[in-house]
């Protein structure tokens, strides 16, 4: 039975159980974004959009992979704080999120 | 006073820290992540309503007995969470918290660093919506969020039809595709009835509830490829009688089973042999855990052996920690109980086959490394017996396979197979890439040194 | 025991061993190399990819201009990427002392052909304006270069072989012997002899022994540079920026990665050939990349490594015939320069060989300077490297 395939979804993650703590504004990718304390910056991110990055290569859209921290796939920029993993970081109020380069990398 | 590091928090590493405690030693016990449980007792993120109950069920208990036991630990160790172990080096466990490096010296290290997916590239896995099965079920314990609402669950492993499980009670339209045939399975089952039989009741009582459930599920198939643009929308595969189909969803948990994360015990000095039945390295470690010069090993980091193995393997190897420093130790029946847990595992090796022969075979297209975008047809051009890279670790320095931000870990074992085929050695024991430092990326920022330069 | 013959042997396949193999190859001598791993494995092959010709001993650089030439020529040559960069190449003055240093040298090159410009601070962060205030002047030299590596052994082997070179990896040698007329026979762990009327010693960080072997003792001792790499980075950077001191150099490699190597070097165990780089080392070096590089403090490091290097006390290689036995040439211990004349090392060890001489100077390296004891410098070499290689290594 071949399936006629779908549009990808504009998110990625889907919620089945309530985040109840007190919301954390972010600003991804100069949207802002409400996430709950707990989440991570990756939930909160796939929550709203269907990919976290581009291959540095090859340009492909990358959305994370192995999910606990190992794979690195979900590599994002932060404002102020190193480059690191959506998956294992936890999202704290004012955090700027980038899936591309920042403006302003550069001196 | 004797000072024990124990590296991560998961079964093993928590049932050595509590055994170690009770006979009064000094113990740190480091975990990368915020919480304790590994990836089998993963809890919820503060504040996530998530029902336990309803997500793990008969499992629940376990769950709940091992935070417990943790809330009791945790006031009479060093507990280190958000702690990184990047590097082992000179009798001194490397590690960044709070964003900046240190250096703790231990004179015993155990280590019970846990496993990961192992993962057969194959066409479209590196879309978005393609997830790691142990990934998929980590979003769901710790975020409360599925990977998708029509999700297929597919390669080969048991824990395929535990996540299925799991993603159907809540909510999600599972199909499960299982690479290894039927017969396979079948001819496991007296070894896993023989070691464990309440496992093997509970693995089939899975397949069952899925199947009274009406869920597709399908055993024997062959994986062509995750399909779609900008994400996946399908999964195309062959089923045991050779028609080809194509299964529409938006979302894929994929996985061959675990693999140690071995890389730290590497670095820490222990030598590394090769499963023949896995066709991966594990650390070389006696019986209980040793690797001799104060390191020990436990847990899946140690040899796949699931939850239960892990906690005794973590009693022993702290046993022999102890027996090792001159103390008195009974081990009583636990080394046989742990040959036995790990026995049905090597009968789930069997049921649950990791494909070699398709990953030595796989198209020159697809993308092995992920990381670096390199493919198999990149990895076999350099393969040459003279003056080509004659094995994995000269293949990585001439194409860059394996050299990413995850340091070979997703596409190692598959560039082992395709090296060794290509180079006519596939029945000698694989290559491995070997582990350097950092075990994980490492911040520049976390480097605050005194340095008089210039 | 089955035996091979050839003109020219060689010992070790690191750039040395292949480049000779090579140009031996194209002026059609027969040529054997034994390696006992593989081609380009230890340090010819993690190193910097540095081609470097500003800031070298002044007396070397006809070698290392002579090399530019036939790097610039290289892939066109042997028909394969060895990722040749002509990027150029910036020392970066971090001290007045360093700006004193830069200058000397600006005016001191110029007689032996290598032109480089001195920049002011200003104009220094004109052109990188990443860099640190620390930076207060610096050296352009634009025919500067880089390679990467990890590629450039095999290439090369892979190149002498198709003039019919004889490349043998993974092949151990056991004794060497000289026979009644001054041939050579080397005896190896595969099965084989090989006899040769040249030999050349080109085993590297162990090649000393078989020096002494033929009366020709020198004080050489193992280090291993410290290298780093970041994930990858949109492209900020062409040229490799060079603290003066080499207290820390980097560049952006084709891929966006940027590498990061720095003195002092560590120690290393040669005899087991397994190298860990010392976290406090990789440590100052990243302090030090986000002084000179502050925008990079946001960067990851995402591999680590070193390798086993030959070393000197006066920083010079071995390189020449030997003094006490025709037929014989050392090229060994390059002092962590070696990368970037390698491929002239070659063609001067070819013309020694078939010519029986070279135009290029080649004195100042000679094996016999060790004749009289040397002292080490220590208090110049203790930037270079880490003190307990300098007490363990080298007596006062």
């Amino acid at each position: 039975m071949a399936a006629a395939p779908s549009d990808p979804p504009r998110q990625r993650l889907l919620r089945v159980a309530a985040c109840t703590g007190p919301e954390v504004a972010l600003v991804v990718d100069g949207q802002a974004v409400t996430a709950r304390e707990g989440e991570s910056v990756l939930s909160a991110v796939l929550g709203v959009v269907d990919h976290l990055r581009l291959h540095e290569v090859s340009g492909e859209l990358r959305a994370g992979f192995c999910l606990m921290g190992a794979c690195q796939d979900c590599w994002v920029w932060f404002a102020d704080a190193p480059r690191g993993r959506a998956c294992t970081t936890p999202v704290r109020e004012g955090m700027q999120v980038f899936t591309r380069p920042p403006p302003g990398l550069l001196p | 006073m004797t000072r024990i590091v124990v590296v991560g928090a998961g079964p093993a590493g928590v049932a050595a820290a509590t055994l170690l405690v009770e006979r009064g030693a000094d113990v740190t016990l480091i975990e990368e992540r915020a919480q304790p449980g590994g990836q089998v007792w993963r809890a919820p993120a503060p504040g996530l309503a998530l029902d336990m109950d309803r997500l793990l069920r008969g499992d629940s208990e376990g769950f709940r007995r091992f935070h417990a036991g943790f809330a009791v630990l945790r006031p009479r160790i060093d507990w280190r969470p958000e702690t990184l172990v990047w590097n082992v080096h000179g009798g001194t466990v490397q590690i960044v918290a709070g964003g900046a490096q240190q250096a703790l010296p231990y004179d015993a290290l155990l280590l019970a660093t846990g496993a990961t997916d192992r993962i057969a590239p194959i066409p479209g896995w590196t879309l978005p919506g393609v997830f790691a099965l142990g990934g998929a079920q980590a979003v769901l314990k710790d975020q409360g969020c599925l990977i998708g609402r029509e999700v297929v669950f597919c390669g080969s492993s048991p824990l395929l039809f535990l996540a299925a499980v799991q993603y159907a009670r809540f909510g999600a339209a599972v199909t499960v595709l299982d690479t290894t045939p039927l017969g396979a399975k079948i001819s496991a089952v007296p070894g896993l009835a023989a070691s464990a039989p309440r496992q093997l009741a509970k693995g089939i009582g899975l397949m069952a509830a899925l199947r009274r459930q009406g869920r597709p599920m399908h055993l024997g198939v062959t994986l062509l490829g995750f399909e779609g643009s900008g994400g996946v929308t399908g999964v195309r595969w062959r089923d045991a009688r050779g028609v080809e189909r194509v299964t529409a969803c938006d979302a894929v948990a994929y996985g061959h089973g675990l693999r140690p994360e071995s890389q730290l015990a590497e670095i820490a000095g222990a030598s590394l042999r090769f499963d023949r039945l896995r066709r991966f390295h594990a650390p070389e470690a006696d019986a209980l855990g040793r690797c001799g010069n104060g390191l020990y090993v436990a847990g899946d980091g140690a040899a796949i052996g699931g939850a239960e193995a892990a906690e005794v393997s973590g009693r022993l190897a702290a046993m022999a920690l102890l027996a090792d420093r001159g103390e008195s130790v009974e081990f009583g029946a636990l080394p046989e109980r742990l040959a036995r847990l790990r026995r049905f595992q090597d009968g789930l090796a069997r049921a649950f086959a990791w494909p070699h022969a398709q990953v030595a075979a796989l198209a020159d297209g697809v993308t092995v490394c992920r990381c670096e975008q390199i493919t198999a047809g990149e990895v076999r051009a350099v393969l040459a017996p003279q003056l080509g890279a004659a094995e994995v670790n000269r293949m990585k320095a001439a194409t860059r396979c394996g050299m990413g931000r995850c340091q070979g870990r997703y596409c190692g074992h598959a560039a082992a197979e395709i090296t060794a085929a290509a180079l006519g050695r596939a029945d000698a024991p694989l290559d491995r890439l070997r582990a350097q430092p950092p075990v994980k990326p490492l911040p520049i920022a976390s480097a605050l040194v005194e340095d008089d330069w210039p | 025991m089955s035996s091979v013959t050839a003109d020219v042997g060689i010992i070790g396949g690191g750039l040395t061993g292949c480049a000779t193999a090579y140009h031996l190859a194209r002026r059609g001598a027969r040529v054997v190399l034994l390696e006992r791993g593989f081609v380009g494995a230890q340090s010819s092959g993690v190193n910097f990819g540095n081609l470097r010709l500003q800031g070298r001993y002044l007396r070397q650089l006809p070698l290392a201009l002579r090399a530019q030439r036939l790097w610039e020529e290289l892939e066109a040559e042997i028909g394969e990427s060895v990722e040749f960069s002509q990027t150029g190449h910036v020392l970066a003055a971090v001290t007045p002392a360093h700006v004193a240093e830069i200058e000397t040298h600006a005016v001191d090159c110029k007689p032996y052909g290598l032109d480089v410009e001195i920049l002011d601070r200003r104009e220094t962060l004109r052109r990188w304006p990443f860099l640190g205030e620390i930076v207060i002047g610096s050296s352009w030299s634009p025919r500067d270069a880089t390679v990467n590596s990890r590629l450039v052994c095999p290439a090369l082997a892979r190149a002498a072989r198709r003039h019919g070179a004889d490349i043998r990896e993974q092949v151990s040698v056991t004794a060497v012997e000289q026979a009644a007329g001054g041939a050579f026979r080397v005896v190896t762990d595969q099965g084989f002899v090989l006899d040769c009327g040249h030999l050349v010693n080109a085993a590297g960080a162990w090649a000393a022994p078989l020096a002494a072997q033929f009366g020709e003792e020198v004080p050489a001792f193992a280090a291993g540079p410290v290298q780093m790499v970041t994930e990858p980075l949109p492209r900020f950077l062409d040229p490799v920026i060079h603290a003066v001191d080499g207290g820390i150099l980097f560049r952006q490699t084709a891929r966006g990665n940027v590498l990061i190597a720095g003195h002092p070097r560590v120690p290393v165990d040669a005899e087991s050939r397994r190298t860990r780089v010392p976290p406090q080392k990789a440590t100052i070096n990243m302090a030090r990349l986000a002084k000179i590089a502050p925008f990079l403090r946001t960067q990851n490091i995402i591999r680590m490594w070193t390798g086993i290097e030959g070393y000197l006390p006066d920083m010079l290689p071995v390189f020449g015939p030997s003094r006490t036995t025709p037929g014989l040439l050392h090229a060994f211990a390059f002092c962590g320069h070696g990368l970037q004349i390698g491929p002239a090392v070659g063609a001067v060890l070819a013309e020694l060989i078939l010519d029986g001489g070279t135009q290029t100077p080649i004195g100042d390296f000679a094996i016999d300077r060790f004749r009289t004891p040397m002292a080490a410098d220590k208090a110049k070499l203790k930037h270079e490297f880490d003190m307990e290689i300098l007490d363990r290594k080298m007596p006062n």
